[in-house]
C-alpha cells in the first residue's frame, strides 16, 4: 500500500493538516490499515522534498502545518494510478518453507501441519468477514480493503488444499533419496486410513 | 431429550437444535463397504451458523443428509429439535423435516411445473399458510436475492445461479429451526454469493441453527464456527470468535 499516493489523493480534495490526513486515511480503509502519526509526517516531509506537496504555516493554528498538493504532485498521482502494481511475490514464502521442512522431518504428519495453518487462515478470514458483515452497506472503502484481504487469504487456503491433494498421492513411505549420511528417513506422512476407502480389504 | 414429559418438542428451546453423537455411516457392506463418516460429534445451537469444510469425498454431504434425517446413520444418535430421530415414526420424521428443516442441496430439486415464486411459497402452503400470504413472503425473499423480475419464470428458464437462489429462498422461508445447505453458492458469482450467505446469516441471527457445507473458505468465514472434516472424521474446528481488534494487533505493516 503506497501511503505516499494515498496522502496525495486525499490532498486533491484541498489542503489538510497532518493529523487530519491520518484520520481520513484510516476512515477510508475501514481502519483495517492503521497509520501512525510519525509515518504520516515522515511521508509528508519526503513528498515536500520531492516537490509533490507544499506546506504553509497557518498563523492562527500556531504549530500546525497545512499541506497542499502541487501540480507536480497531481502528475505523480496520475502516473501512479496507471502504473501496474508490483507483482513480485515475497522473496520466500514462509508457509511454503514450513511445509517443505515438515515434509523432511521424521514423525511429523504434514497434513496436520497443513490443517493447523488452514485453521489459522480461516479464523483470520472470519475476523475480516465479521468486519464486513457489521459494516454499513455503503462503506465502500472498508469493503474494498476487506475483500482484498479475504481473497489473499483464500488463495493461501487454496494452496494448502492443493498441497493436501499432492500429499495424498505420495506413497506412505517415499523413496529414500541418497542422503549424505545414508540414514533412512521416516515416512513423510501417516495416511489417515489404511487404504483408499473403496478398495477391497479396507476396514469393514 | 425426547418429548416424554409432554413438552412440545418443537419449542424445546433448552436443547441444541441439532446434535450428532458418535455418528458413523458405512455405505454398502463387506468388501465394498465405504466408511463415509466416522464417529462424528456435532452440536449446533439455535442462532448458530456452523460451516463444514473438507475435501471432495470427505463425508460432508453424508453428514448433512443424516442431520436432515434423510439418511439413517449406521451407528450413533441424531437429535433434531430435541427429538431422538431414530425413535420417531416415519410420519413423525417426515413432519419434522417439513416443519423444522430447510434444505438446499447440491441437486436443487425445484419443481419444474411451478414458477420460481410458487416453488418458494410451496413449503409455507404445505404448512397451511394462506396462498396470498405465502406468495407475499416468497416475493419478499426473491426480491432480497435480486430475483423480483424472475418470480414468474419456470426453473428451466432460469440460469444456474438463479435456480440456486430460488432454492435458497425456498429453504429459508417460514419459521424453520434448522437450515442445511450443501454448497449453496456453487454456481454464483461473488456478489450473489454474498447476498445468499447474508440471507443465511440473518436467518441464524433470528434464531435458526444453520449448517453450511462448502469448499469455499470465504463462504465458510461467515460462520460462527468452522468444522474441518477429513476422510469421514471431524479433525479440527475454529476457536471461539475474537473481535476484529485482533486484526489490528497483528496485521500492521
Ligand atoms: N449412496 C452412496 N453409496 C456408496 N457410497 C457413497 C454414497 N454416497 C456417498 N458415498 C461415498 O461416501 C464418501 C463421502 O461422500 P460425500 O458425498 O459425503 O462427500 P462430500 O464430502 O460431500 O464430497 P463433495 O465435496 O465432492 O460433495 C465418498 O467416498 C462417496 O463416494
Ligand atoms: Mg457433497
Amino acid at each position: 500500500m503506497s501511503v505516499r499516493h494515498a496522502l496525495l489523493a486525499l490532498l486533491t480534495e484541498g489542503s489538510k493538516y497532518g493529523l487530519q490526513l491520518r484520520q481520513e486515511f484510516e476512515a477510508r480503509t475501514g481502519e483495517v490499515w492503521p497509520l501512525n502519526v510519525g509515518q504520516v509526517y515522515t511521508t509528508l516531509q519526503r513528498l515536500e522534498r520531492e516537490g509533490h506537496v507544499e506546506s504553509h504555516e497557518n498563523e492562527r493554528d500556531g504549530a500546525q502545518k497545512r499541506f497542499r498538493i502541487t501540480a507536480a504532485g497531481e502528475r505523480e498521482l496520475d502516473r501512479w494510478l496507471r502504473t501496474p502494481p508490483s507483482a513480485a511475490p515475497p522473496p520466500r514464502d514462509e508457509l511454503v518453507i514450513k511445509v517443505q521442512v515438515a515434509l523432511r522431518l521424521p514423525g511429523v504428519d504434514v497434513r496436520d501441519i497443513l490443517q493447523v495453518h488452514r485453521r489459522h487462515l480461516v479464523e483470520e478470514m472470519q475476523r475480516y468477514t465479521h468486519l464486513k458483515a457489521e459494516a454499513a452497506a455503503d462503506d465502500v472503502g472498508l469493503g474494498l480493503v476487506v475483500d482484498a484481504e479475504l481473497f489473499r487469504l483464500e488463495a493461501v487456503v487454496h494452496w494448502l488444499d492443493a498441497a493436501d491433494v499432492r500429499l495424498r498421492r505420495l506413497p506412505a513411505v517415499p523413496p529414500v533419496p541418497a542422503g549424505a549420511d545414508g540414514t533412512r528417513r521416516a515416512p513423510r506422512h501417516q495416511p489417515a486410513k489404511p487404504a483408499p476407502a473403496r478398495t477391497a480389504g479396507s476396514r469393514s | 431429550m425426547t418429548a416424554v414429559d409432554g413438552r412440545d418438542i418443537w419449542t424445546d428451546a433448552m436443547s441444541p437444535v441439532l446434535s450428532l453423537r458418535q455418528v458413523s455411516k458405512v455405505y454398502g457392506s463387506g468388501a465394498t463397504a465405504v466408511p463415509a463418516l466416522r464417529e462424528a460429534d456435532l452440536v449446533v445451537d439455535a442462532g448458530e451458523l456452523v460451516a463444514i469444510m473438507g475435501p471432495s469425498g470427505s463425508g460432508k454431504s453424508t453428514l448433512l443428509t443424516i442431520a436432515g434425517t434423510i439418511e439413517e446413520p449406521t451407528s450413533g444418535e441424531v437429535y433434531v429439535c430435541g427429538a431422538d430421530v431414530a425413535a420417531l415414526s416415519a410420519d413423525a420424521q417426515a413432519r419434522l423435516r417439513r416443519r423444522s428443516i430447510g434444505f438446499v442441496f447440491q441437486d436443487l430439486n425445484l419443481l419444474a411445473g411451478l414458477s420460481a415464486a410458487e416453488n418458494v411459497a410451496l413449503p409455507l402452503e404445505l404448512d397451511g399458510v394462506r396462498a396470498r400470504v405465502a406468495r407475499v413472503a416468497a416475493m419478499r425473499l426473491l426480491d432480497e436475492l435480486g430475483l423480483a423480475d424472475r418470480a414468474g419464470y419456470f426453473p428451466d428458464d432460469l440460469s444456474g445461479g438463479e435456480r440456486q437462489r430460488v432454492a435458497i429462498a425456498r429453504a429459508v422461508i417460514g419459521e424453520r429451526r434448522l437450515l442445511l445447505a450443501d454448497e449453496p453458492t456453487g454456481a454464483l458469482d461473488s456478489t450473489n454469493g454474498e447476498a445468499v450467505i447474508r440471507l443465511l446469516r440473518s436467518a441464524c441471527r433470528r434464531g435458526v441453527a444453520g449448517v453450511l457445507v462448502t469448499h469455499d473458505a470465504q463462504l465458510a468465514s461467515w460462520a460462527d464456527r468452522v468444522v474441518f472434516i477429513r476422510d469421514g472424521r471431524i479433525v479440527d474446528q475454529t476457536g471461539p470468535a475474537t473481535g476484529p481488534e485482533a486484526l489490528l494487533a497483528q496485521d500492521v505493516i
